[in-house]
């Protein structure tokens, strides 16, 4: 009856593709065509996305999917052993950021970046197609595909531009990720001769039935798939390639790679959780100390290099690793109310941290050639006396437009990223804090191990480094009084900005109803029986032809 | 026939990796390559070995399944041999590019100083 509805699902992969294949075919000439046709594939993406979210949502009462778990299966095969498509709410969630974070990455480079080489548009749809594709897949193999597909695009995209850098940096990402897939195909291969099946619900009721001599081979094999997961999601040692390959990517392309490390947190997110939960029988929680250990060096890897990085794209890298270093972190507790803080950071992070690409750019343009380093140096010599004089000068000058909204907006960033009240960062960091020193069930009862005070003091300390990095830059770039130039900002560069970081507001403000999606969230991702039997029990659509037989 | 195959898979991903840690892009490539058939062996190989046995079902050839190859791992090293091999060329128009802006084959662009 309400078939259509089910087709939703499979929209925010055929749509790029198709869209995107179709602005191959225009060729390199019809830039406004194409333009037109990438920011309306875009534009119903997010609509897509977000209809996907409110219907998920809705579950029993009244949406069309019962038990918030939407399950499309592709050619009408049944679950293990067709593929098949499932959206919970986690995936809603990640399809509408990733589509918000696209939408804005993409109305930005519409400026003047998507003119700077050819095949922006449909790489851009592409990258898009595979990234949505990995979060809504519910097969290991097919995993492994959209990965490639984003990947492949990504490729493309971070040498969008061309260049020196980029190409190095690039080719040196490309290297990184081709044996990242290689590591990827080697723990699916081992995970299908164990269990001798790829689909992701079947996988969660195999694993507590393996035996004993196997059950070692399928844990060499997630750990391998989780290598490959690792380093896209960036965790130490496995990040060194992330900051020269963002920082010299073009910037609407790095905010759009914001979302890239965040599928390798997924993946983990998802897969460990299903293979590795309570239910696994001897093999419950296996790998967690890796996750937690592995992710608070990031952690700590990361705020030493928010620390020592003196250029914005940088700085902004470094943020994403740290993001990343404390959602593994996070995640390793394999406990609901942990990850429920933990995905509120995820989106205030990986929001702010796009942003923070974009405006590093309207930033840079401020400056005067050679005025960044002058005070630089001026601040290691500590030639106080130099800046002080000529800030007499400055006392009644009325701040450009321009300047007001990136100091704004800067600060915003800041804030968000370092986690600061009152806005949704800090409550991301608070409500994971909390949950972790406070376990569920035992209210004052057993104390907090040395793991937990470790994520605390370092995720504490790596706000710290955040805050005194990003007001170093903030006082060099605003406060010094520079000779600088008066920035020329157009609304398609502004806008973007300004909408990304007024939905970490919203989230600041509409903290309840988001807290609550995203508890319920947890709840369904750490009971993943739930997730197993909806895909498994999910009916065939019957034959139309079939009374005739 | 386990220990041959498993001595051939040993063998191309030793080299494979360590081809990847070679200076030259050229020695990259060839390591990826070489890295990717090790890594479409072993595919093959969780399939288990068997000889003489069909992966699709024919009328009257068999009784039972178990006399049946497994046919996914098949397909599934046709999408991995389909995939590495566009990433292969893929990272070929890179290296050109590479060559050609820094005028050296060297993977950091630069030779080192020696």
């Amino acid at each position: 009856m309400n078939s259509w509805i089910d087709h939703l699902i499979v929209v925010p992969i055929a749509l790029p593709m198709v869209v995107g294949g179709l602005m191959l075919l225009l060729g390199d000439r019809r830039r406004t065509l194409k333009v037109s046709l990438n920011i309306l594939s875009t534009l119903c993406l997010l609509g897509v996305a977000i209809a996907i979210l409110l219907m998920v949502d809705a579950g029993d009462s009244g949406g069309p999917w019962p038990g918030s778990l939407a399950v499309y299966l592709v050619s009408n095969w049944s679950a293990p052993y067709g593929i098949s498509l499932v959206a919970d709410r986690l995936t809603a969630l990640m399809l509408v950021l990733a589509s918000l974070l696209g939408l804005c990455s993409l109305i930005y480079a519409t400026a003047r970046w998507d003119k700077a080489g050819v095949h922006f548009h449909p790489l851009f749809q592409f990258l898009l197609m595979g990234v949505n594709g990995a979060f809504l897949t519910g097969d290991v193999f097919n995993l492994f595909v959209f990965f490639e597909i984003l990947l492949a695009a990504s490729y493309g995209l971070v040498m969008h531009g061309s260049g020196w850098p980029r190409v190095k940096a690039g080719m040196h990402y490309i290297v990184i990720n081709l044996l990242a897939s290689s590591m990827f195909l080697i723990g699916v291969a081992l995970i299908y001769g164990v269990t001798g099946t790829l689909n992701m619900a079947d996988l969660a009721r195999k694993v507590p039935l393996v035996a004993g001599e196997d059950r070692a081979l399928l844990e060499a094999g997630a750990a391998i798939l989780a290598v490959a997961f690792l380093a896209k999601s960036a965790m130490w040692p496995l990040n060194f390639w992330l900051p020269p390959a963002y920082s010299s990517a073009s910037p609407p392309v790095a905010a759009i790679f914001a979302i890239l490390s965040k599928v390798g947190v997924y993946a983990v997110l998802r897969i460990w959780l299903l293979l590795f939960g309570e239910a696994a029988a001897s093999s419950a929680g296996f790998g967690s100390q890796w996750l937690l250990y592995g992710g608070l060096i990031t952690l700590g890897i990361g705020s030493v290099g928010l620390l020592a990085s003196q250029e914005l794209p940088r700085l902004a890298s470094f943020s994403l690793i740290v993001s990343s270093g404390t959602l593994l972190a996070a995640i390793s507790f394999g406990q609901p109310s942990v990850t429920s803080g933990a995905l509120l950071y995820m989106v205030s992070s990986t929001l702010a941290v796009g942003a923070f690409f974009l405006l590093a750019e309207l930033i840079d343009r401020t400056q005067v050639f050679g005025a960044n380093v002058l005070a630089l140096t001026m601040e290691a010599f500590q030639a106080e006396g130099a800046i002080e004089d000529t800030e007499s000068d400055e006392v009644g000058v009325i701040i450009p437009m321009a300047m007001a909204f990136l100091g704004l907006a800067f600060i915003t960033c800041a804030l968000v990223i370092a986690g600061l009240p009152p806005l949704s960062g800090f409550f991301g960091k608070f409500a994971l804090l909390s949950a972790a020193i406070n376990p569920e069930g035992t209210p004052g009862g057993e104390p907090p191990g040395p793991h937990v005070w470790a994520l605390v003091t370092l995720v504490i300390l790596s706000g710290l480094a955040a805050l005194i990095a990003l007001s170093r830059v903030g006082i060099r770039v605003f406060w010094a009084p520079a000779e600088r130039a008066a920035p020329r900002l157009r609304l398609i560069e502004v806008g973007p900005i300004a909408v990304m970081l007024g939905v970490c507001v919203l989230l600041a403000i509409g903290m309840g109803p988001a807290m609550q999606y995203l508890d319920k969230t947890a709840a369904a991702l750490h009971a993943p029986q739930g997730y197993s039997h909806g895909v498994l029990t999910q009916p065939r659509v019957p034959s139309p032809t079939a009374g005739e037989q | 026939m386990e220990l041959i195959l498993a001595l051939g898979i040993g063998a191309l991903t030793s080299c494979g990796v360590w081809l990847l840690l070679r200076p030259r892009t050229y020695q990259v490539v060839l390591g990826l390559s070489i890295l990717s058939y090790g890594v479409n062996l072993f595919i093959f190989a969780m399939g288990r070995i068997s000889i003489d046995q069909a992966p699709i079902k024919e009328a009257g050839r068999f009784a039972s399944l178990l006399q049946y190859d497994d046919p996914l791992p098949q397909a599934l090293v046709l999408t991995a041999i389909v995939i590495s091999f566009a990433m292969t060329a893929l990272f070929l128009v890179v290296l050109l590019a590479s060559r050609g802006l820094s005028g050296t084959d060297h993977v950091d662009g630069k030779e080192p100083d020696a």
